[in-house]
This record gives C-alpha cells, structure tokens and sequence, in this order.
C-alpha cells in the first residue's frame, strides 16, 4: 500500500509530466487560454490515463515483453515481441480514447459537451502516450502500480495545465515586452513553474 | 498546357516549403508544433543531433507515404491510418538506432517512441500532405524537420557548452579557465532552462520579425 501512495505522490510532483518531462506540450501550451477549458482538458487527460496505461500495463506483461507469452506454452517463453509495443500502444490508446469518446456521449451528454473536442486531440497528447513506455521502461511489479502511476501522472498535467490557465488569464493584464507577448512569456512561466517543482525532487519517498 | 504542368524539382514555390519553416513559419517558434521532445533532449548535443536526425527521417518519408496514399483514406479514420504510418516508421527509426547507436537510444529513452505523437508530424499530414502531391510533401517534411533541427540543436549548443564545457563530449573550455575560478553552470543542465532557451530564441526571432508578434 506504502508503494502505491509512493508511486501516486512521486508520479504528481516529482516527476510531474510537464515540469520534468515536458511531455503534452503541445496541448498544455495551446489550450491553457482560459481556465475553464484547461479544467476540462485536464479532466479528459486523467481520465484516459488512469484507462490507457493498465490496458497497456496488461498488454506488455502478457504479450509484448520479453517472455510474455509463456502462458501459450513452454516454446513460446523465448519470443521478445518487445518492437511492436510503440504500434500496438498507440493502436490501444487510440481506439481507447474512441471508445471512452462513445461512452461518455451515451451516459454524459453533459461530460461529453463539456469535454467537446478535446477528446479526439487527447489520442495525440504525448503525455498519455508517454505514460505507457515510462510504465514499460520503469518496470511497474503490478497492475495496482501502473494505475496509481497512470492517475497521479494524470493529475500531474491537471495540476500544470490549470496553474498555467490561470497565470495566463492574469498576465492578460501585465506589460509584456512585445515580441515575447503570448507563446516566449508562457515558455518563461512555465520555466520558472519547473524551477519550483524541482524542489521536489530532493524528496525522498 | 502540358509543359506548364511539370515545374522542376526545386522550382521556386517549392525551395519556399523548405525555406519558410525554417524561418518565418517556424514549427516550434510560430506553429507550437512539437515542443515536447524539443525541450527534452537537448541537454547534450549529440542526442539532439540523433534526435533531429530520426525526426528527419520519419517527417520526410511519412508526409510522402501519407501523400501518396491521401486519395484513398477514408476521412473519418484518417487519425488511426496516419499513426499507424507514423508508428511503423518511428519503430524502423527505433530499431537502426539500437542497432548502430545504443547508448544514443538509450539516453533518448521514451523519446524516440514519442515521436509518434510529436505534433508536427501529425500537424504536416493534416496541415500538408493531405491536400499536395508527394514530392512537395517530402520537401515540407524536410522544410519542418529542418526547422525543427536547428532550434533543437541551437538550445542543445548552449546547454552543452555552459552546462558542461563540451561539445559532442569533447571539451571545450580549456582547463586554464577552469584554474581561474571558472564553474560550469549547473542551471543550464535542469529541464526549465531548456524552456528560457527556447523563450529567448522566440523573443529574438519576434523582434526581428515584428509580424510574428501576437497581440
């Protein structure tokens, strides 16, 4: 239990998705305009993660990792499918995402309104993509591990992409220098936002 | 008309696709395209080189597959089509580097598999080769990728050479400045320094070119 509250604390803060990795920029820096959307962007992210990297967690351990198909039989125990796991990744978080798309439209008319178009771009996000070949490279023991680590990731972005939401709604009213005006100044914040989040990496959980 | 129908190669309009993203329209810089594994990798120079490199490599040849096959995609599976294409290319990428670059590939890490979901090569295969014929496609591939390239190994110039007095790992700060109280900068090693980079590079670029600047 201590591991996975281990795993969730260090998946948000320590290596946060954005401040450490810098993985979901592209999204993180195009759709933190206003904090509304970035609440539902973030949502979405979590929401596919806490989805995509357990499915995946499955998929290496019972397919693609060195080994992994034993279950089929003794003659199998040598086969390393291990190249294939960026294709059938990517397959699974897209059609994950188009699935949970499905879902939500039927029984959260709501949700899904709100959520609107992030959805679909969310397959994209390298952030989720991401979070599956951590979960490979970093070698989680158990499924219970990949999710903690899939949801606190999750709220990791959440977490960057609405402080970030919200600096950029006030700056709105400050006197940038003009040519750093919109992308250089939110490079510059979310650099000084990194510098903060580093003090917690002299953590040790 | 038929003589008008086949421009040369490197017509004018189509030194512009290789010549524009390299400026003006800037993937990092002016689309916001592929920020993610820019900022990671450029703690060192080699690996942003390598890096580039394979970007190169998958940008060029995916926007021409995807231009060859534009026709014959269904528009409502395109997303799926376009990563499938993306992913076969970057697992070729991934391998030859295990192959002939190990200890590259490994300090890449995660980061030659996210090339997958760099945005700019899906932003060229919706933005570009949809919509144009293969060889102008292969050149805006090559036009963004080179884009791309010299931002990420100008902030890994940088890093390298302050962060740690090298360059591809040999030295370059000789030991004499070392003697008089010299000290690399450990500040430019940490991931946020990357992004002061890339924000100075912006600030640069913008002021040179004052119709880049946003309101």
């Amino acid at each position: 239990m201590q591991d996975l509250v281990n795993i969730f604390v260090k998946s948000i803060f320590v290596d946060n998705m954005v401040f450490a990795y810098f993985l979901g920029m592209c999204s993180y820096l195009a759709v933190s305009k206003t904090v509304k959307t970035s609440v539902g962007l973030g949502a979405a992210v979590i929401f596919v993660l806490i989805i995509t990297v357990p499915v995946d967690y499955l998929m290496n351990q019972y397919l693609l990792a060195p080994g992994a198909l034993v279950w089929l039989g003794a003659e199998y125990a040598s086969v390393d499918l291990s190249f294939l796991s960026f294709i059938m990744f990517i397959a699974i978080i897209a059609s994950m995402v188009q699935l949970v798309e499905m879902i939500v439209e039927k029984f959260s008319p709501s949700l899904y309104a709100s959520l609107g178009i992030f959805l679909p771009l969310i397959a994209v996000n390298c952030a989720i993509l991401g979070g599956s070949l951590f979960m490979q490279q970093r070698e989680y023991q158990s499924i219970a591990e990949a999710t903690a680590f899939g949801l606190g990731s999750g709220i990791g972005w959440f977490l960057a992409i609405v402080a970030i939401a919200a600096i950029r709604e006030k700056i709105r009213y400050s006197n940038v220098p003009a040519p750093l005006r919109g992308l250089g100044i939110t490079f510059v914040i979310t650099g000084i936002m990194g510098l903060a989040f580093m003090t917690f990496m002299g953590i040790k959980l | 008309m038929a003589a008008n129908e086949r421009e040369p190669l490197f017509s004018p309009k189509n030194l512009k696709l290789i010549t524009n993203p390299i400026n003006v329209d800037n993937p990092i810089t002016k689309q916001v395209l592929g920020i993610c594994s820019a900022l990671a990798v450029t703690v060192k120079l080699e690996p942003a080189i390598v890096m580039s490199i394979s970007v190169l490599a998958v940008m060029a040849f995916g926007n021409l597959i995807i231009s060859l096959m534009r026709n014959g995609i269904p528009s409502r599976i395109r997303i799926i089509v376009q990563l499938v294409v993306i992913a076969a290319l970057v697992i070729l990428v991934d391998q030859v580097l295990k192959a002939y670059a190990y200890d590259v590939s490994k300090q890449l890490s995660v980061f030659v598999g996210l090339i997958i979901t760099n945005c700019i090569i899906m932003g060229r295969f919706e933005a570009f080769a949809m919509a144009n014929k293969p060889w102008p496609s292969f050149l805006d591939g090559l036009g963004n990728a080179f884009g791309y390239a010299w931002i990420l190994i100008a902030v890994a110039f940088f890093r390298e050479l302050f962060g740690s007095g090298a360059l591809m790992g040999y030295q370059i700060i000789p030991d004499s400045f070392y003697d008089m109280g010299y000290v690399n900068n450990g500040l430019v090693i940490l991931p946020p320094m990357a992004l002061f980079a890339v924000a100075a590079i912006i600030w640069v670029q913008r002021s040179r070119n004052k119709e880049l600047i946003e309101d």
